[in-house]
């Protein structure tokens, strides 16, 4: 790799990095020199990777993520990691070990979460593209609050090799930017095929954005403007609704009933899998040491409850406690029926349209401190964790403001039609322009 | 209904130690969220199933993995090559 770098010195006022690096390497080819930010737990060799949480402080992975290994090559210069909530478990970045990011739209109010980092650092101008996760909403989530694109790739379709994992059945890495087309742009360089992710999708991604949405059907169940939806909010929505059909889209009215336990569902199955995932954190490979001293419990509780936060550790207990002989029944083995029913829901509405919409989330961005009951946090997330319970693709296009905050339109497609999202989200992009 | 004890026996499971002044809180948020899961007594199975989803399983070949000096990087404390941890017994 020839030796060419960028110098990168922004001023982070919204605390949307963990780690800047200040002379990146880059190259050539379809990102040459273009900074691009990583979420922190996203493996990048040589640079520390903590998932925004003290039980990996120090940790520096000696590999590379695929994605991040595909973006090397395409010449992009990876100028930093990204802050986010610990393992990805917020929405809001407030769960950050590290400290929260603000949103730079109304520095006063949070960036949404888990990615709060990546769509800072592109709202405050700092990158034009960034990576996120997303879980249960953790790319769109933000890409909503700080008015910003952000997508959640079709389950399969990005590799999640150096991912670090929560819940493994729900999370995609994918692209964020300013722009639907920096989204396309990035998508295309991170997506593939990759043996080393046995979830892998042999479907590759090159695509041109086409605005062209005439004659595409567009559902709308009226669960996604049901309780909880800010009727301000849902108002700028439908605006947006009402652009796409001036654009030609058929809109349609439809029912989605497997919503009604679609969010107990996904909490079941990601605190489940978050139980598993992080008893890898032991201080015995990595992150600050266990006291080889003491026994083997002692020692694993001991390091555990100083290295987590408090979500994370409310998160593994609740998933313990719902796999655990008496209660599996009652709490997984339920979730799991109900995760089918969305699944089976989508594959009913997608024989009848081309793509859903509606909000992103509920709400504008909170206020800091907004959501400290954890129950209320998770409720916001209620419109999100459909498209990863179902594995479909959703992104999050800008689509107006409440008081001056972004709001963001979502719409979510059929299973491996990433291409079609993007193009319904460009045709909006394009028509609300002036 | 989970009691305080109850909380202290799944800290203990999941292999997390707990502060004694934060169980009272503990106790009364993972019983604010596991009565929101009582929805899920409501569940009624819908038959369905994608045929398209599936696991890609790839050939068994040995290929070049991470040299070991590479994975032991950042362990603090090693013996002859492998991680050191505290006894089990």
């Amino acid at each position: 790799m020839p030796g060419r770098s960028i110098e990168f010195h922004p001023d982070d006022r919204f605390f949307a990095f963990l780690r800047i690096i200040h002379n990146p390497q880059c190259g050539e080819g379809k990102l040459a020199g273009i900074p691009v930010a990583i979420k922190d737990n996203i493996s990048t060799e040589g640079i520390e990777t903590t998932c925004a949480s003290r039980i990996l402080a120090g940790y520096v992975p000696p590999y590379d993520a695929t994605v991040v290994e595909r973006i090397r090559r395409e010449g992009a210069a990876i100028v930093g990691k990204t802050n986010m909530d610990e393992f990805g478990m917020g929405t809001t970045t407030e769960n950050s070990a590290f400290g929260p990011t603000r949103n730079p739209a109304d520095p006063s109010r949070v960036p949404g979460g888990s990615s709060g980092g990546s769509a800072a650092a592109i709202a405050g101008g700092l990158v034009p593209m960034a990576l996120g996760t997303d879980t249960g909403g953790s790319i769109r989530c933000p890409a909503a609050f700080c008015g910003i694109v952000g997508l959640k790739p079709t389950y399969g379709r990005v590799s999640r090799y150096g991912l670090i994992a929560y819940a493994n059945s729900l999370e995609q890495i994918g692209p964020m930017a300013g722009t639907v087309t920096d989204v396309n742009r990035l998508m295309g360089v991170i997506a593939g095929y990759d043996p080393r992710d046995s979830t892998s999708l042999d479907m590759p991604f090159r695509h041109e954005p086409d605005p062209d949405i005439r004659g595409v059907k567009i559902g709308v169940p009226e669960e996604f403007f049901g309780e909880g939806v800010d009727p301000r909010v849902a108002s700028v929505v439908w605006d947006g609704i009402s652009v796409l059909e001036k654009k030609g889209a058929e809109i349609i009215t439809c029912r989605m009933p497997s919503m009604a336990c679609a969010l107990a569902a996904y909490y079941v199955t990601c605190t489940s899998e978050a139980s598993s995932n992080l008893a890898r954190f032991d201080g015995v490979r990595y992150g600050p040491a266990a006291d080889s001293k003491k026994t083997w419990h002692e020692s694993f509780q001991e390091r555990r409850r100083e290295g987590f936060g408090e979500e994370v550790r409310r998160r593994i207990m609740l998933g313990t406690f719902a796999l655990s002989s008496g209660y599996y029944g009652k709490y997984y083995a339920k979730a799991q029926a109900a995760r089918n029913n969305v699944r089976a829901d989508f594959a009913r509405l997608f024989r009848e349209v081309d793509a859903l919409a509606g909000p992103t989330m509920p709400t504008v961005a909170f206020r800091f401190g907004e959501k400290s009951d954890p129950l209320s946090m998770y409720l916001s997330d209620i419109l999100t964790v459909p498209a990863n319970l179902a594995g479909v693709p959703a992104i999050s296009v800008p689509c107006g403001k409440v008081e001056n905050l972004p709001v963001g339109l979502q719409i979510t497609g059929c299973w491996m039609e990433d291409e079609r999202v993007i193009d319904i989200a460009y045709a909006f992009e394009q028509g609300r322009s002036p | 209904m989970i009691t305080e004890k109850d909380t202290e026996h799944i800290a203990q499971l999941a292999d997390i130690a707990i502060y004694r002044e934060e169980l009272a809180a503990f106790t009364s948020r993972f019983n604010e969220i596991l009565e929101y899961f009582d929805i899920l007594d409501t569940v009624e199975v819908m038959e369905y199933r994608n045929e398209k989803e599936c696991n890609v399983l790839r050939d068994d070949e040995i290929v070049p993995s991470l040299p070991q000096e590479r994975a032991l990087a950042n362990v603090k404390e090693q013996e002859e090559g492998f991680f050191k941890a505290p006894r089990v017994m």
